[in-house]
């Protein structure tokens, strides 16, 4: 998986938890939780949701590596890679 | 047409879920009108067949406006004062908001479509069939507002609403209901720093062996200790109705839900104390998705004995409530700190949470209201209790 398509994907998947966020202003460094107003709720519906596409079960003491673009890319790609070598 | 807020005067049908010659249960979702606080959906409370739809789509009516007629089971027609298809209990906020003339929408195969507020009302504005979008691609196959956009192509006009709940009529609405509660009720306030330690390690404990979908929140342990500490002070949790308070003898605790963009609501989540945590998560996630999604029920918002707000780890430190009459207590967790903290006459940095309490002095005073905060502490304590 690309880093595009991942990005494409958690994209999406903020977009079914927030239907109303505009995902187009969102920038890689921007922290997820101020731009698209998400709260704790949110934030672990997010992480059940790219567990269910991807099969990456993130543990809660890592969900601070999620919190930007940037940073929920490069722990995804570091997982997969992970995973498949595995 | 059902008082779904205190300050509620009338509101919207906006959709109909059941036709004449239906025949419903108690329990049933038979229409959805629209109120300040959004699309709510409208349930019914005895069993029978609807002889008629008094109310048609589009139509805003008082508050008590018989809506449908209902034969009862045994087959006899009830008079129409008794066959409101209402949730008749008063509730916190929620006054009337006008709308678009919407065109209804029928569910395929019986079974209810899910579509979010804001698609429906702008698919009412452009007399637009939801029948005809095959799939929507919002939660559970809810149809959303791009789905719309998808079908209709480029000949779509602007949108004659805002997207979503139309926040400025909810802001008037919290404002009337906060403004009444302020007005009559006679607030007092307490607060208390709880250590939460144990709370937090034994959480994190729980959580490590859970795949993502049935780990918990710290909200969850804050509610269900709100609940359990509740059984020791009856006078907090009940109603308070001309002049005489009425204990209930169950914990429906109106959780509060912040709309993103603003706007909050505070649906009930049944029988708190008698639900483990993982059934309490799993109502609480559900409670959320369904508070934005604008798809609450009308007993949702008339069942609460006392109001639980969090405001989870993006908030403000201490969070202090304004009671949702006719209820006569609210309680409050400010976000979760670290802080130094004396333990056996040393001190540690522990994480903390402020917890408050606002409550009716005409119901009890600050000694109640201090015992039951002492008793939520000390249940965090011992999460594995709860």
């Amino acid at each position: 998986m690309t880093d595009a398509e991942i990005r494409a994907l958690i994209l999406d998947l903020i977009g079914e938890i927030a239907p109303e966020a505009d995902l187009a202003v969102v920038r890689d460094q921007d922290d997820l939780r101020e731009v698209f107003d998400l709260d704790s709720m949110d934030f672990a519906n997010l992480v059940v949701a790219i567990h269910d596409r991807l099969k990456v079960n993130i543990p809660e003491a890592d969900y601070n590596k999620l919190f930007t673009l940037a940073g929920a890319i490069a722990y995804l790609r570091d997982a997969l890679a992970k995973s498949s070598s595995e | 047409m059902p008082a779904l807020g205190a300050d509620m005067e009338a509101g919207t049908l906006v959709e109909w879920l059941a036709k004449p010659g239906d025949r419903v249960k108690s329990g049933d979702v038979i229409a959805v009108v629209e109120t300040q606080k959004g699309a709510i959906e409208v349930e019914i409370f005895q069993d029978g067949v609807v002889s008629s739809i008094l109310v048609p789509v589009g139509e805003r009516v008082p508050v008590g406006t018989v809506l449908a007629q209902i034969d009862g089971a045994a087959g006899a027609a009830a008079p129409c004062a008794e066959a409101v298809a209402v949730a008749a209990k008063p509730a916190p906020t929620a006054p009337p908001v006008e709308t678009p003339q919407p065109s209804p929408v029928v569910a395929p195969q019986g079974q209810r479509m899910k579509v979010t507020p804001a698609a429906r009302r702008r698919a009412a504005a452009l007399n637009l069939d939801l029948a005809s979008i095959l799939k929507g691609t919002g939660v559970e196959g809810s149809i959303r507002l791009a789905d719309l956009e998808a079908a209709s192509g480029p000949k779509m006009p602007p949108p004659p609403v805002k997207r979503g709940l139309d926040l400025s009529e909810m802001r008037k609405a919290i404002a009337a209901a906060v403004s009444r509660s302020k007005r009559e009720i006679p607030h007092y306030y307490l607060t208390e720093t709880v250590d939460l330690q144990a709370a937090s390690a034994w959480l994190e404990h729980f959580n490590a062996e859970k795949p993502p979908v049935d780990r918990i929140l710290p909200a969850v342990l804050f509610l269900k200790a709100a609940a359990l500490a509740l059984r020791g002070q009856p006078k907090l949790n009940g109603a308070y109705e001309n002049g005489v308070f009425t204990p209930s003898s169950d914990i429906h605790i109106g959780w509060a839900v912040s709309l993103r963009g603003g706007g909050l609501i505070a649906p009930a989540i049944l029988d708190v104390d008698k639900k483990s945590l993982a059934q309490l998560m799993a109502a609480m996630r559900d409670l959320v998705e369904r508070a934005r999604r604008g798809n609450l029920r009308s007993s949702e918002l008339t069942s609460s004995t006392i109001t639980v707000t969090s405001v989870g780890d993006r908030g403000a430190e201490t969070v202090t409530g304004i009671i949702y009459p006719p209820q006569v207590a609210i309680v409050g967790f400010g976000r979760m700190v670290a802080r130094p903290w004396t333990v056996e006459g040393g001190i540690e940095s522990r994480p903390l949470v402020t917890l408050s309490l606002a409550a009716d002095h005409r119901v009890t005073d600050g000694h109640i209201g201090g015992l039951y905060l002492a008793a939520i502490a000390r249940l965090l304590q011992e999460p594995e209790k709860l």
